[in-house]
Formats: C-alpha cells, sequence, structure tokens
C-alpha cells in the first residue's frame, strides 16, 4: 500500500489488510492532526484498508502568524 | 464509522464532542456553528461590509466560502509576502478561488508598498520572520479596512490558534494580552472591527471543510516557520488533547466564559495615533514603523528605539540581541 505523507513531502510503502488506526499508531500520527484521504475522499481510523489502496496523510497543523 | 446525524458512512470524526458526521452533515453543521457564532456574538450585522483577510490557506478561505454561502457581503484581501514560490501559490489559491466564487480578491504587495518583504526582514531585523509577519498582516489588514470603508475585519482563526495564543499567554502571566483575547474586537482610535468566527471550530475541521468543499488550499507550510514558538504550544496542546479529548476547547472556551471577565480590567492600553504614519498605537510610533525603520536601518530617535529594545525583550530573543538592542537605544 502506497502512503504519501505532506508537509515534508514523501512516499512509504505500508502493509495494508488492516484499519486505518493502525497504519497511523504505526506511523506515530495523531489522528486529531490530519487529512487521510483515499480514491479522493476523507476516510476515518475504521476504514479497513486494501494492499491495492494508495493514501494521502496531509497535516492540518499550520502555524506562524495567521491568518 | 456512521454519521451521528443520518447514520450514513462518516468522512470525519470529532473525538471531543465524541461525534462523527458524512459528507453533507458536517458541511451543514459547518455553517450552522459559524452562524452560531456570527449572531452570538454579533459579529456582523445586517449590511456591513466584511473584508476577509485571506491567506490561501485551509482556514481564511474555508471562512470565506461559509461567509459567502451564509449571505454575508464579503471581499478578500491578500498581502504578498514575497516568500517565493510559497507565496506564489499562497496567491494562486486565494485568487482561484475568488474566481471560482465571483468574489472580489484585493491585492496588497508589501515589497511594492513597503520596501521590504518577509525573507528581508528576518535577515536585517531582529525579530523573527513570523513576528515581522504578524505585525504586518495586523499593520496591513487594518489600514485596508478602515481605507476601503469596511465595517468588520474578519481572520480565519481556529479553535487550536486561540487555544495555542492562550496557552502562551497564560505562560508569560501576560495579562494584557490575555484580556485582549476575544472572538470580537470593537472598533476603536482607527482599528476596526475584527471578528474571528471560526474559533469554535478545530483545524481539523476547518481542514475537512475545505477539502470537502473543493477548495484548491496551499497545503505547504510556510518554509521560514521552523521552530515558531505558536507550533510549539500547538504540539503540547496536542499531546494533552489525544489523552483527553475536548481539553483545548474546555480551556479556550470555559476562557472565554469564564475566565475573560476576571482579566477585562488588564486592557488598560491607551490608543494614539502612531507619530510616523498616523495609524493607531499605544506606542510614539506603531510596530509597523518601527520594524519596518529598523530593516531600512534607519533610526526612529530614543523613544521609538526604546520601545523597540523593550519590545523585543517581549519577544523572548536571545539575550545577545536584547542587550545590543538596549544599547543601541541609549
Amino acid at each position: 500500500m502506497k502512503v504519501r505523507l505532506r508537509n515534508p513531502d514523501r512516499e512509504v510503502d505500508m502493509r495494508g489488510g488492516r484499519l486505518l488506526q493502525e497504519v497511523l499508531v504505526e506511523l506515530a500520527v495523531d489522528p486529531d492532526t490530519v487529512l487521510v484521504i483515499r480514491d479522493g475522499e476523507l476516510i476515518t481510523r475504521g476504514t479497513s484498508l486494501d494492499e491495492a489502496d494508495a493514501l494521502e496523510i496531509r497535516p492540518v497543523i499550520s502555524g506562524g502568524s495567521t491568518p | 464509522m456512521r454519521c451521528h446525524r443520518c447514520k450514513a458512512s462518516a468522512v470525519i470524526e470529532v473525538r471531543r464532542n465524541n461525534a462523527a458526521f458524512c459528507e453533507g452533515c458536517f458541511l451543514t453543521v459547518f455553517r450552522k456553528q459559524v452562524a452560531r457564532t456570527i449572531d452570538k456574538w454579533e459579529m456582523i450585522g445586517g449590511g456591513d461590509r466584511v473584508l476577509v483577510a485571506v491567506s490561501g490557506g485551509k482556514d481564511s478561505l474555508a471562512l470565506w466560502d461559509a461567509l459567502l454561502d451564509l449571505g454575508h457581503d464579503t471581499s478578500g484581501l491578500y498581502l504578498g509576502l514575497g516568500i517565493g514560490t510559497y507565496s506564489d501559490r499562497s496567491y494562486a489559491a486565494a485568487e482561484g478561488f475568488a474566481r471560482s466564487r465571483g468574489a472580489t480578491l484585493e491585492t496588497v504587495d508589501l515589497a511594492g508598498e513597503h520596501g521590504f518583504d518577509i525573507p528581508t526582514a528576518g535577515r536585517r531585523g531582529p525579530r523573527s520572520t513570523c513576528a515581522v509577519c504578524g505585525l504586518s498582516k495586523r499593520y496591513i489588514f487594518n489600514r485596508a479596512a478602515v481605507d476601503g470603508g469596511y465595517d468588520v475585519l474578519a481572520t480565519g482563526h481556529n479553535l487550536d490558534d486561540e487555544a495555542a495564543t492562550l496557552l502562551g499567554n497564560t505562560l508569560r502571566w501576560d495579562t494584557e494580552f490575555i484580556a485582549r483575547q476575544s472572538p470580537v474586537l470593537p472598533a476603536r482610535g482607527g482599528m476596526v472591527k475584527k471578528v474571528k468566527p471560526l474559533h469554535r471550530l478545530s483545524e481539523l475541521e476547518t481542514a475537512a471543510f475545505a477539502f470537502l468543499r473543493g477548495i484548491d488550499y496551499v497545503v505547504e507550510e510556510c518554509p521560514l516557520v521552523a521552530g515558531n514558538t505558536q507550533l510549539r504550544y500547538k504540539d503540547a496542546m496536542n499531546a494533552i488533547e489525544a489523552r483527553s479529548p475536548g481539553v483545548k476547547a474546555r480551556f479556550f472556551l470555559g476562557y472565554l466564559d469564564r475566565g475573560a471577565p476576571l482579566f477585562r480590567s488588564e486592557d488598560r492600553a491607551e490608543v494614539g495615533a502612531c507619530a510616523r504614519c498616523g495609524q493607531p498605537t499605544t506606542g510614539t510610533y506603531c510596530a509597523f514603523c518601527r520594524a519596518k525603520a529598523q530593516i531600512a536601518g534607519e533610526r526612529l530617535g530614543p523613544a521609538g528605539d526604546r520601545q523597540v529594545a523593550e519590545e523585543l525583550a517581549d519577544e523572548v530573543l536571545p539575550a545577545e540581541l536584547y542587550e545590543i538592542a538596549l544599547a543601541e537605544a541609549e
């Protein structure tokens, strides 16, 4: 399963056939701090993943001076 | 995971509320939250012209989108900071959104109008790039809103931004800043009314809203943000939130309900006019003119230089920089 991580951009291969929650734990990513996108749609922690899936994990935290 | 409202498949989980939503219900709930916040705090009156401070990021574009859908009379203002390709992409996102919604986007170019960009400010002045960026935005957005005859300036500050700011102000016991932290700052002495309609919504929610609305916002982080204090406070709050969902909202919204009245008397700042540009300030010169003079290598005179030195101490700069600034002020 291809996983694209953003900020900084990189791609990693991970094992599918499990829940998104387990993938996030393995990556040490807090689910409240990212959007996870599969086939152009948002998915939640309880979603089952296939080996053929391609995910984007997009951080939502922005810093510096807003807006 | 199922939507709390309609039991369809959920696309977002809001753990602090022990809730999850499908796309349609989430967009509805988000807009209702923004509308309720605007009503509760009397942020925007009937007929008000609203200027939305737009960076090209998820928060400001989500805010503008929601305000347009709620029927408010809005224009956007984009400030070109001169941060290379990051600024190019940010402008393209803001401009693309405005075009897609048939909305008006005004632009100000920092270098073109004021002679410096943010990377130059970081190299030449003793302030951090984020500090100069923040004070430039506050100055230029306010000035544009006043000059343009707008009634309200709306910014995309979200719950995470506000909680991190409150944490920072509290760790320093900066009581005057704590007293002024509010979702609404009324107009006074040359300052336009400022509102933060997203202050009850988390960064996750604003990002999800922007994504689900198909807004092509800038995902990349500003390349100059490394080591930013606000990010450290956000990391700290997120670490607590991960174990205690809802703590961030209780901290900030609890402050608004029960803490803010206790600090009200600390907001003692008297606003006058900057001796150089005439814009509102609590000192002799406004922060923007002081920064601009420093970047240009100009002296503002003893009063301005002393003010800069004191301000730098507040920014918790390395001691040697503060000493240099103080020595220069003598």
